[in-house]
């Protein structure tokens, strides 16, 4: 039967239905289904978040000081995000500022997961979408050496002996028949176009990639004691800073300066000597692969992060972009306000929660969620092995939020359009010299290729930024400021009774908030929206398809049951699953419980 | 077999020379206890060792398991992976998907019955049918008990496979459950932490590859080598608390001197861990000192003890007869009240996580 969503998209799910469960190489649980015609062309997505943990309910009547570290565990893989999110919505629920130097700390490490995730994301989760290990055993590595000299000119490691070492362990690795990781792949699919050569550089960069990203996160462990999952504090950082007198070995001196700003040159060389070239190398060889755009040309929304000063969230203010972008208008960037009770909205209808009515959307403050796990009359299997799922009734644990009734895209793609609209220079810079390096039109940013190249920018952009944070830094303590921590409201005798408060960054994978609510001293109500909330999100009541779905139609598939292409489109999204599935009941209403076996 | 790589052949291949090898396995050996008659040992099973199969499941978790896993530096991430174990089946790595992936599991199951070791990250939920943790349709719980059937010992990765972890935190909506309260007929290994430290959860794998056998553990459950002593037994900051000296509030001369931050909450005196002696990438730091106190997360339900900011109570100091509130300044920011004093010293060797409210 063929639908048209309100958001401009056709949908037939009278083809061949393709499972995918589990999708791997993602965070979290998580299931998707298509249609496919006579030519293998997608006509119908549907999407499911397979997992929901509860977080929120369990926050409720908790110290709010404490919350960063619950929310925290949201997700180990954009580690600490959710932290600083967290910390951000109770300050402003509290009206409490923070000093200089910790809003220098705070960029530098929300930009070291930035730089981190984005780098683990391609490497490790997203490169055997367009990467064929197996492939780069038929490689010359005389000639690979070549290809990687004539792409990144700068890197030392790339000698023929080199590449020929990490073909031969890779030879003996597929040799010894344990193939791991590589097991069951999709070796000889058609959709794989990347010659040997290419293959073996970016199979060895799977590698050196892996080296890196263990000194990356370091910095979160300077400045929060460890990764996964530093430590932050409510109203500035943990750590204090003593660069001069007696006892600085016992706090941020000049060693752990010092390490910090190698760390930092180290992301800013890879970023400009692997990461980036690699982009462009590999992207070189898929760019009339420009399927995947989805809903990246018609509506995204950022909330933009990085504030220049301590304390100000005005757009301005911010070098990552806020804004949001409707019906492919890029003309107009219509600015965001998270507090505004209309334009942030959850809907539940395809969701398993329960509103009471429904077509009703609910602002974070006041957001309310029961969860109801039923399944649709064209189920195929039962409510314990579901075959085929159905998406006319419920069918996700992610929840559908909308802005101002428009199902949006975030993440980085997202915010490099909001930002090459706005003019933002870096960004516009970067973005025209990427299309033409690569003789691109800019609408061929609208893709599954242009998901993953914005990634790949972003990466190069938050290193200098880091850089920017780091002189920051060095020069407020020059200047005498040592300050970390603004204790003036930390004791809660100090608070209000009632108070409520919202905090946003930019995660990773795309806008981000969390919405809390205080009273006597405790939480009374927390809500957090999260990017892939956005992007995984189900349909809603008036049938608008949500990122992930709409992002897969009209693509061909090579071979139906080799899913590669779903993979390589979902996987640029880089979803997070445990992210987006934690919502629960503000007022703590009781749940069924039903125990198993 | 022969084709197959083994960890001494990855380090020759690497340009390390023999010597600079057994001075790793020297290393090995201390960095687990071991004297040095475990060397030549330690070098036997690295060099001819094939790979031990294993299976990596996710339950209801945050991965960050994973992610402390790949930052191990030794050994290398990438050496444990290409030469140490075969991951037959880890679903956030691996390249294959949905059937493929699900035929991946089901044959590793087959071929090694009874010889793969399973990793759990994570926990099944068991409310709603164990439907809020879907995987292939099915309840992760279904694939958990078929996993661990013909598995030769279970490795319960982090909190949450150990202990529950945050969504086992009151009032536990899902009722999200740890491994061993499923699974109750396979050798379990807690590796507690939230996550657990790298080296210490390739530490556990190389102990067992090496020698063959599971770690000495301890009454629940977690290796002896790296949970058998509190943070406080061996941290840096420990001869200012046997001082008295403590930081006050955040940012205090005091904090800016590396005091000891007791007064701020921190948990070390109740918590069982190796951050203070292994630290963190690749022993860069810990939580300590970095100036937050130890948030307690290797223990069991750390979430429902106390606020992070809360004083453990009824800790005294070695060779000192008065607490810290007598010794230190006036308590400005911590939660107030009398502490109550009656612990003994010898009371701190007990595994004390029920702290007192303060």
């Amino acid at each position: 039967m063929t639908t048209q969503t309100p958001n401009g998209f056709t949908l037939d799910n009278s083809g061949k239905r393709v499972v995918v469960d589990p999708v791997t190489r993602i965070e979290g649980h998580m299931r998707c289904e298509v249609n496919v015609n006579d030519e293998g062309i997608i006509t119908n997505a549907v999407s499911t978040g397979t997992m929901w943990r509860g977080l929120e309910v369990i926050l409720k009547g908790r110290d709010p000081r404490d919350a960063w570290a619950f929310t925290e565990r949201i997700c180990g893989v954009c580690t600490g995000t959710h932290a600083l999110t967290s910390v951000r919505a109770v300050e402003d629920a509290l009206g409490i500022t923070i000093p200089d130097n910790a809003n220098s700390i705070r960029n530098i490490m929300q930009l070291a997961l930035q730089i981190h995730d984005h780098i683990v994301h391609f490497y490790h989760l997203h490169a055997l979408d367009w990467v064929n290990p197996v492939n780069a055993l038929r490689a010359d590595p005389k000639a690979t050496s070549e290809l990687q000299q004539m792409v990144s000119p700068s890197h030392p490691m790339s000698s023929p002996g080199y590449f020929r070492d990490v073909q031969n362990r890779l030879k003996k690795f597929v040799e010894s028949g344990q193939l791991g990781l590589f097991k069951n792949g999709y070796w000889d699919n058609p959709a794989y176009l990347l010659p040997p050569e290419a293959d073996l550089m970016a199979t060895t960069h799977y590698l050196e990639a892996l080296d890196l990203q263990k000194e990356i996160v370091k910095v979160h462990t300077i400045f929060g004691g460890k990764n996964p999952h530093p430590n932050w504090l409510v109203g500035g950082v943990p750590c204090a800073i003593n660069v001069h007198g007696v006892g600085a070995v016992g706090a941020i001196n000049m060693e752990r300066l010092n390490l910090v700003s190698s760390i930092i040159d180290k992301c800013m060389e890879f970023n400009k000597n692997v990461y980036l070239p690699d982009v462009v190398a590999i992207g070189g060889f898929y760019k009339n692969w420009l399927y995947g755009g989805g809903l990246s040309s018609k509506s995204v929304l950022a909330y933009g992060d990085i504030p220049e000063h301590p304390n100000d969230f005005s757009a301005d203010q911010l070098h990552l972009p806020r804004g949001a972008i409707i019906n492919g208008n890029l003309n107009e960037v219509h600015d965001v306000d998270v507090r505004d009770p209309e334009q942030v909205q959850e809907f539940v209808d395809h969701s398993w929660y329960d509103y009471g009515e429904p077509g009703k959307g609910l602002h974070p403050w006041d957001g309310e969620t029961n969860p109801k796990f039923e399944l649709g009359p064209n189920l195929k299997g039962t409510r314990t092995h579901i075959e085929e799922i159905d998406e006319s009734a419920k069918y996700s644990w992610i929840k559908a939020p909308r802005w101002r009734g428009h199902a949006m895209e975030v993440g980085p793609l997202s915010r490099y359009i909001i930002g090459y609209a706005k003019g933002h220079e870096d960004i516009k810079n970067q973005v025209e010299g990427l299309l033409r390096t690569m003789d691109l039109p800019v609408e061929a940013l609208f893709s599954t290729l242009g998901r993953t190249a914005a990634r790949a920018l972003e990466s190069e952009y938050c290193g200098r930024l880091q850089k920017h944070f780091f002189d920051k830094l060095i020069t407020n303590i020059k200047n005498g400021d040592s300050s970390t921590a603004n204790v003036e409201k930390w004791d809660p005798k100090t608070w209000p009774k009632e108070a409520k408060g919202v905090g946003m960054t930019e995660a990773p994978r795309g806008a981000l908030g969390h919405w809390v609510r205080i009273k006597d001293g405790r939480i009374e109500n927390y809500q957090c929206v999260v990017p892939t909330t956005w992007n995984g999100s189900p349909r809603d009541s008036q049938g608008n398809i949500g990122a992930f779905e709409a992002s897969l139609l009209d693509t061909k598939m090579e071979r139906p049951e080799e899913p590669v292409e779903i993979l390589r489109t979902l996987h640029s999204f880089d979803p997070c699953l445990a992210c987006s599935t934690h919502v629960m009941s503000p007022d703590g209403a009781p749940l069924t419980t039903v125990k198993v076996r | 077999m022969s084709q197959i790589e083994t960890f001494y052949d990855v380090m020759r291949r690497q340009g390390i020379t023999r010597r600079s090898f057994m001075k790793y396995c020297s290393l090995t050996a201390a960095a687990l206890g071991l004297g040095p008659s475990f060397v030549p040992k330690i070098a036997h099973a690295m060099e001819t060792k094939p790979r031990t199969p294993v299976i990596w499941v996710h339950g209801l978790e945050c991965t960050c398991c994973s992610e402390s896993f790949i930052r191990s530096a030794h050994p290398l991430a990438k050496d444990v992976v290409l030469s140490m174990i075969s991951l037959d089946y880890d679903d956030t790595l691996m390249a294959a998907a949905g059937h493929a992936a699900e035929a991946a599991f089901e044959e590793t199951i087959e071929k090694y019955k009874g010889n793969y070791i399973l990793a759990v990250e994570g926990n099944p939920p068991l409310n709603e049918d164990g439907m809020f943790c879907i995987t292939g349709g099915k309840p992760f719980v279904e694939k958990l008990r078929h996993a661990a059937k013909d598995a030769k010992a279970i490795i319960s990765w982090g909190a949450c496979a150990s202990y529950g972890c945050v969504q086992a935190a009151a009032p536990n909506p899902t009722q999200a459950t740890p491994v061993h309260k499923v699974i109750t007929d396979k050798p379990i290994i807690k590796v507690p932490g939230c996550p657990p430290i790298a080296e210490v959860m390739t530490g556990v794998i190389t102990y067992m590859l090496t020698f063959d056998r599971m770690p000495e553990l301890d009454r629940q459950g977690r290796p002896a080598m790296f949970y058998s002593q509190r943070i406080h037994d061996k941290c840096y900051r420990r001869p200012h608390f046997d001082a008295g000296q403590f930081v006050e509030q955040w940012d205090d001369e005091a904090a800016r001197k590396g005091y000891c931050l007791y007064k701020m909450g921190c948990k070390g005196p109740t918590t069982y861990n190796a951050c203070s002696t292994v630290r963190w990438n690749e022993g860069v730091s810990f939580p300590i000192q970095s100036g937050h106190g130890c948030i307690g997360c290797s223990e069991d339900g750390f979430w429902d003890q106390h606020g992070f900011y809360e004083r453990v109570t009824g800790i005294k100091q070695f060779g000192i007869e008065a607490t810290a509130d007598q010794i230190g300044f006036a308590t400005t920011a911590v939660v107030g009240g009398a502490v109550a004093v009656h612990a003994a010293a010898s009371a701190l060797k007990r595994a004390q996580k029920k702290t007192e409210e303060a």
